[in-house]
């Protein structure tokens, strides 16, 4: 199939999305990209609220659904990492558009060192237990956050399982469990 | 009403305990902990095709008050073990403990940091049912084997004989 047979009325990117967002916020944005498919802005986390409010409130693009927030641990991915100034982590943010059926991914690289983002809950009340999840596997802190506690793991958990370092057996929780006091 | 006479010389002799433990194997009731797929196969069951209720299991009570069977079926979280035991500890004796699944009995493919790794370690466990999950046959096969140990008047694990008690033994 050429490229002007392809069909796309059904595609799930939009053509614009890059060129606006470039335009409003040129020094925030580190990189467009797009790979299997997908639109991915990586973003310089300070700018990464100003990008989603834009996106989410801009009338032509309207990326008004927040489908999820999450995290990635890249520690262990040495062209990522130095790609972006040895940032461990990555908050990601799925948007999807109602309105055109356009979906994109933002991205904004986290250090360890100050490992917070300002939240999205007054753009999308959805993403509190979504950032939620984040904080409770990465350790990952969100600004202003209204109830920043842990979602899945026990309030009295210790460390962050989905970070790389954290071995898959645990570091001894299975063993040490402290059944009678979880039950009193 | 007649029936008087055509008893007349038939008598049956039998024990208390021999009554009870008649009734009461054929009337468990199921308390389901449904936490996984282990669930779906434990619905099946009870639905009309597997049909549990031909072998008097089918009164599922949601309230471990009013029910003597509970079916771990799934797997259990370090969070969600602590729950586990207290539905169990609000049971009535006598009482038995059916671990459904790869999951439940030792974890099954799930080794990880928050996962129990078999239920048996803070529940006495009857009848473990290996399998990922385990077909209806198999469950059905477990309450059989409960029904047939409650037959022979043994004591479910969990139950510590007590001389006070009145005795589940036939």
């Amino acid at each position: 199939m050429s490229e002007e047979e392809k069909d796309t009325t059904n595609s799930e990117k939009s053509p614009a999305v890059f060129e606006r967002v470039k335009e409003q916020f040129q020094d925030g944005v580190l990189d467009l990209s797009e790979e299997f498919d997908e639109l991915s802005i990586v973003a310089h986390k300070d700018f990464v609220y100003g990008i989603l409010e834009f996106l989410k409130n801009d009338a032509e693009l309207s990326y008004d659904f927040l489908v999820d927030v999450t995290a990635v641990d890249y520690s262990q991915m040495e062209d990522v990492l130095t790609k972006y100034d040895y940032a461990r982590f990555m908050v990601v943010y799925h948007l999807y558009s109602y309105k055109t059926g356009h979906r994109l991914r933002v991205k904004a690289p986290v250090h360890e060192k100050e490992l917070s983002v300002r939240t999205v809950t007054s753009l999308w009340k959805g993403a509190a237990w979504l950032e939620r999840e984040a904080y409770d596997m990465f350790g990952i802190t969100f600004e202003n956050h209204p109830d920043l506690r842990r979602i899945l793991m026990p309030d009295d958990f210790e460390g962050y399982p989905l970070c790389k370092d954290y071995p898959l057996r645990g570091r001894g929780e299975r063993e040490t469990f402290d059944f009678e006091r979880q039950n009193a | 009403m007649g029936l008087e006479n055509r008893s007349d010389d038939n008598i049956i002799t039998t024990t208390v305990d021999k009554v009870i433990n008649w009734g009461r194997k054929n009337s468990l009731w199921p308390m389901p902990f449904g936490t996984a797929c282990c669930a779906i196969e434990m619905m099946a069951t009870l639905a009309s095709k597997y049909d549990l209720s031909r072998f008097g299991a089918e009164a599922i009570r949601f309230s471990p008050r009013q029910s003597d069977l509970l079916i771990v079926s799934g797997r259990i979280s370090l969070k969600m073990m602590p729950v586990l035991k207290k539905i169990y500890d609000q049971m009535p004796e006598p009482k038995w403990v059916i671990s459904m699944g790869a999951c439940a009995s030792c974890g099954g493919v799930f080794d990880t940091y928050t996962l129990i790794q078999g239920v048996d370690q803070f529940l006495p466990v009857d009848m473990y049912i290996p399998g990922c999950p385990p077909r209806p046959e198999d469950l059905i096969d477990a309450v059989l084997q409960i029904q047939r140990q409650i037959d022979a008047g043994e004591f479910p694990k969990g139950t510590i004989p007590d001389a006070n008690s009145v005795s589940v033994a036939g």
